[in-house]
């Protein structure tokens, strides 16, 4: 284990010593000086550079790759076509479990999307590898395509994303409808969007033997030692994944993709170690995308305000090879209070790369589609829009009836309103103004669940009184080996200083997925619950030892604080290295698991209220997010400096959703036309001039033991409904597409 | 990326004539040859040359052409006699960019056309004859000026767009000496076939671009660009104007547009239909219709006319409230102006 990263505090200011602390990051240093090991910075002795030759077409076949030409290059050692790359063990389609997409390791000559890898190239250097890709110079026999939402007839589907349901019905929508005083219809389509994340998906693997060493950038360890062994044929026990830090991951490093496993099985076939690092066109298609969206609501409403009924439908596109739709629809099963409530998913197939979960998937267009549509009805009933969400408040999950294990979603409104100023909001569309710029104010109410995976950790208590914690977590750059190495230190109820944290490395044990907002309360559950193990087995020695003061004290009698328990009954304690050192022991190590018994009784979300203020220049269409402000009620925040990160990268999420992520197609050829960050845009600082994100309290005792929620996703959820609805206001445009582009507003 | 020779020229008089691509800031030419748009055998690296200072001339600046765009954006006497070229180099790329990029790569960048950053797509200004792989495909951001069937890239320049504005002159050496073309008519207009002719002979370089005196348009003169995000993106249409007022009469008027087609389209029509006229919104108004002459859609980009008009109806506004004491935080936004309250 020498190779881990000990992240004992090496120089690092130390604001807290605990959960609820803003504790800066502990590997900010190692970051901002180089020193942190990515997994493309790893190069053995002994390298090859693989780089991948995709498709240019977007459905047919490869007649002919001029491998001649390719291996002919110097530098070039191997070329792996459909005829000669090695196989996997299993079925590329195998699905060993719901998270894994067709593995497309050159099994055939099939193109089933632009961007599809169709050869491997194998070099003495990158530049080598690059130019003997190029030098392939594919043929190909074509066949039509479609890429877009209008490409092809809608399928039905049983599930979603996640295999989540792809319908729902509570109460009788059209029979509420037939009696609704008021029937607001509005359709809303988002666009194909990519993860974008600043490191680019790679690998470096290298055999030792029947031993595989793998490092890449990946949000599910455990997983997915798991699942490279089932494609490779061998035990998991034989592979060693490290994966310390990602430059991001967004959900397109929860899914492992073929280009990993070709790396893998060439280093094999090779007997050399071989590293492959995408290039930044090549992230747009084998790596997963958010599928777009067209989204149609109906709202229904009785003659004071209420929502009678509520529908939703989505329609999105999935690969033709694989099924994931973005759930969309979903986003209105639990927000407002519909007595009446009916959602339902259609997909479409067409010739793209797999969608794969993205940054709130399902939530983020589901949100920005129902927000709108909440504006639209609070138009419709000549209400504020922030008052027609209070009259709509759900104080139980509509699509269940659960209560809910806690919802701070009204002190969020009110917060945020109050610093925004909301109550100064002028009614009508286009009546506000800053100088000759429009100004227009928007909002909307922001919801994530609140899920918990499997994780397991270790906690051992050293003679020295440090400790050691372990498990394999993921830390994307949102704050994991600071927010958990906090937890573990108040399970151990020792100084965070004392903590030595090894994570990111298969062999620890598994603190399940860095996604759906939910490593913090998996992973941290179980460091929690280890350090109280290992506690409780120092308690044990002491209590039961007649030399110690605790002695007679019993479990329940002892509480653990700075490395010393103390008695409750009086003021006697002792140091964890004095118990250990007369029991002559060099450690106690504690376990613990991390996870939700049962099905829950209560809906468990994070909420929060997201304010928009935009200024449209009238002539030109330009919109500009002058202040964005944020409430959120997540349950405990672990470290509200992270915290407040997390949600504010999510907002400015939501600013790139709303008024730039698009990547264009074009329709003849299949291919995208702004694969880069040239030309696919994103938020840069100057697009965010004002931003704020508050967190409400809110204690949680039903969600884990700890309270927590997550701040990860729900950031993006509102916003950019918000956003949408600012402009409505400013413009009296209403929007109907997403990013909303400046020649639509004049 | 194909093998390739580089040599450093040392000086001028070993880079004219060299056979090869001219290497300068690198800042586009190493991403073409990166993507494969670019192969050339020789790279001659020309970053080295002593045409790195910015000189008086006759009344106006002399710009060496290896001088980096941060530099001209920064100097005191651009500041004070060209602040819509300084508005609009500073409203172009990253910090990082423009510490890197020179006077003449700036000039010699390629389209950002996607069709001709995609080996896989005919492209007449890439491969001749192959067609234009961008007529019928995604043209939101193609040309609406000076287009025909072989070309309806626009050239990406914020730089240019002021130089054409400021009458600016490229002085270019060559095999056969030296030879001066105004920045307007640098860059070839897309004739039936193509692209046109290359803007350089084999073995020519520019060596500076020359700003004649400015005279009384120093005072009236910025750059606006409208764009999806705020910093680091290409104008989806841009606009250069610098005004000569007296006693409230346009004695002079400059006018240029960005975006809008494969050169800095300069808009003489409406430069004198300003001329003589009141400096009043009136004036501005019938100027900016007359700057889109000719404008017509080369595709699914019909609304970039209006919004060239109103670029340029912004210019000249902004132009004749007077040059800014200093340039805006947010150089050439739309948002950046004393205008917006």
């Amino acid at each position: 284990m020498d190779d881990l990263m000990n992240m004992q505090g090496q120089g690092h200011v130390r604001l807290g010593s605990s959960a609820g602390q803003a504790l800066t990051r502990r590997d900010g240093i190692l970051k901002v000086t180089g020193a942190a090991t990515y997994a493309a910075d790893n190069r053995p002795d002994g390298l090859l550079h693989a780089v991948l030759a995709t498709a240019g077409i977007a459905k047919g076949r490869v007649t002919h790759l001029d491998v001649a030409a390719a291996e002919a290059h110097p530098g070039v050692v191997k070329v792996y076509t459909p005829q000669t790359a090695p196989r996997l063990a299993v079925s590329p389609d195998e699905k060993i479990h719901p998270f894994v997409w067709r593995m497309e390791t050159l099994t055939d000559d099939s193109v089933r999307y632009a961007g599809q890898p169709i050869a491997l190239v194998l070099a003495e250097t990158l530049e080598a590898a690059t130019e003997g890709a190029r030098l392939l110079a594919p043929r190909y026999e074509t066949e039509a395509h479609g890429v877009t939402l209008d490409d092809a007839e809608p399928f039905e589907t049983d599930t979603t994303a996640f295999g989540r349901p792809a319908g729902h019905s509570s109460g009788d929508v059209d029979a509420a409808r037939a009696t609704a005083a008021r029937h607001v219809s509005t359709t809303v389509e988002t666009s194909q969007q990519y993860h974008n994340a600043i490191e680019p998906h790679a690998i470096t693997a290298r055999w030792e033997g029947d031993r595989l060493e793998i490092d890449t950038p990946n949000q599910a360890i455990g997983l997915s030692k798991q699942t490279f062994a089932a494609f490779l044929g061998i035990d998991p026990s034989q592979i060693v994944l490290r994966s310390p830090f990602l430059g991001g991951g967004f959900g397109s490093k929860a899914i492992l993709y073929g280009g990993q496993m070709l790396a893998i099985l060439s280093a094999r076939d090779l007997g050399r170690p071989v590293k492959l690092v995408l290039r930044r066109d090549q992230m747009y298609g084998p790596v997963g995308h958010r599928a777009p969206t067209r989204q149609a609501l109906q709202i229904d409403l009785d003659a004071e305000g209420n929502i009678a009924a509520l529908e939703h439908d989505t329609v999105t596109l999935t690969s033709t090879f694989d099924q994931f739709l973005e759930s969309a629809s979903n986003a209105s099963h639990s927000l407002y209070a519909a007595p009446n409530l009916r959602t339902s998913h259609r997909g479409r197939r067409a010739d793209v790369g797999t969608p794969g979960p993205m940054r709130a998937p399902g939530e983020a267009p589901g949100s920005a589609a129902l927000e709108i549509a909440m504006d639209a009805a609070a138009q419709a009933a000549g209400m504020d829009p922030l008052e027609f969400r209070l009259k709509n408040y759900a104080e139980s999950d509509p699509s269940t009836g659960m209560a809910f294990s806690s919802k701070g979603l009204r002190e969020c409104y009110a917060e945020a309103a109050k610093l925004f100023g909301w109550a100064e909001r002028s009614a009508a569309p286009r009546s506000m103004r800053q100088g000759r710029l429009l100004k227009g104010w928007g909002m909307g109410t922001a919801q994530f669940p609140c899920p918990m995976f499997q994780a397991a950790a270790h906690a051992t208590l050293r003679a020295d009184g440090s400790a050691v914690i372990e498990t394999s977590a993921a830390d994307m750059g949102q704050g994991a080996w600071t927010a958990l190495a906090q937890i573990a230190a108040d399970g151990l109820g020792i100084d965070i200083d004392k903590v030595e944290f090894r994570s990111g490395h298969s062999d620890l044990p598994d603190a399940g997925v860095a996604g759906g907002s939910g490593h913090t309360a998996t992973a941290g559950t179980a460091l929690f619950n280890a350090g109280a193990d290992a506690v409780r087995q120092l308690a044990e020695l002491a209590t039961n030892d007649p030399a110690s003061p605790l002695f007679g004290a019993g479990n329940a009698g002892v509480t653990a604080r700075s490395g010393r328990l103390y008695r409750n009954d009086d003021e006697r304690s002792e140091a964890y290295e004095d118990i250990l050192a007369r029991a002559g022991l060099e450690l106690v190590r504690g376990e613990g698991t991390g996870a939700r018994e049962g099905e829950p009784d209560r809906a468990m979300f994070s909420h929060g209220a997201v304010f928009a203020e935009v200024l449209v220049d009238p002539d030109l269409g330009q919109v500009r997010v002058s202040r964005l402000i944020g409430a959120f009620a997540a349950g405990r925040i672990v470290n509200p400096r992270l915290a407040r990160s997390q949600l504010l990268g999510g907002m400015i999420w939501g600013i790139g959703m709303a008024l730039q992520e698009e990547a264009v197609h074009d329709t003849r050829s299949g291919r995208l036309t702004n694969a880069d960050l040239a030309g696919y845009h994103v938020p840069v600082n100057a697009d965010v001039p004002m931003i704020e994100a508050l967190t409400v309290h809110e204690d949680d005792p039903f969600v884990n033991a700890l309270g927590i929620k997550g701040v990860g996703e729900i950031g993006v959820t509102g916003t950019v409904g918000a956003i949408g609805n600012a402009v409505w206001h400013a413009t009296g445009v209403q929007p109907t597409r997403f990013p909303i582009h400046p020649e639509s507003l004049i | 990326m194909n093998r390739f020779e580089y040599s450093r020229a040392e000086t001028l008089g070993a880079a004219v004539g060299a056979e090869g691509a001219l290497l300068a800031g690198g800042t586009n030419l190493l991403d073409l040859m990166k993507i494969g748009v670019a192969t050339p055998e020789r790279l001659v690296d020309i970053s080295r040359l002593s045409l790195d200072r910015i000189e008086e001339s006759a009344g106006g600046l002399r710009i060496g052409a290896m001088v980096r765009n941060a530099d001209i954006a920064r100097d005191p006497q651009v500041l004070a006699r060209y602040p819509a070229l300084a508005e609009a180099l500073l409203s172009g790329a990253s910090a990082q960019l423009r510490n890197a990029a020179t006077t003449g790569g700036n000039v010699m960048q390629a389209t950002r056309c996607s069709y001709f950053q995609d080996p896989l797509s005919p492209c007449n200004r890439r491969a001749p004859g192959s067609g234009c792989g961008a007529l019928g495909g995604a043209t939101r951001n193609h040309a609406v000026l000076g287009w025909t069937e072989g070309c309806i890239a626009v050239h990406p320049s914020d730089m240019c767009v002021a130089l054409a504005a400021y009458d600016a002159v490229v002085e270019i050496t060559g095999p056969e000496g030296l030879r001066e073309v105004p920045m307007e008519e640098f860059h070839p207009l897309p004739d039936a076939e193509g692209s046109g002719a290359a803007p350089l002979a084999p073995g020519e370089i520019i060596t500076h671009i020359r700003l004649p005196d400015p005279r009384a348009l120093a005072r009236n003169a910025r750059y606006v660009k409208l764009r999806e995000r705020t910093s680091f993106a290409f104008a989806i249409v841009s606009a250069a104007a610098a005004l000569a007022i007296e006693d409230g009469v346009i004695t002079e008027a400059r006018l240029a547009l960005g975006g809008v087609a494969a050169r800095p389209w300069r808009c003489r029509a409406a430069e004198a239909a300003l001329k003589g006229q009141p400096a009043t919104a009136a004036s501005f108004a019938r100027a900016a219709e007359l700057a889109t002459e000719g404008a017509r859609p080369s595709g699914d980009n019909a609304a970039k006319i209006p919004l060239a008009q109103r670029i340029a109806l912004r210019a000249l506004e902004r132009a004749a409230a007077g040059t800014p004491e200093r340039l805006p935080a947010l150089p050439a936004s739309v948002f950046a102006g004393d205008d917006n309250g």
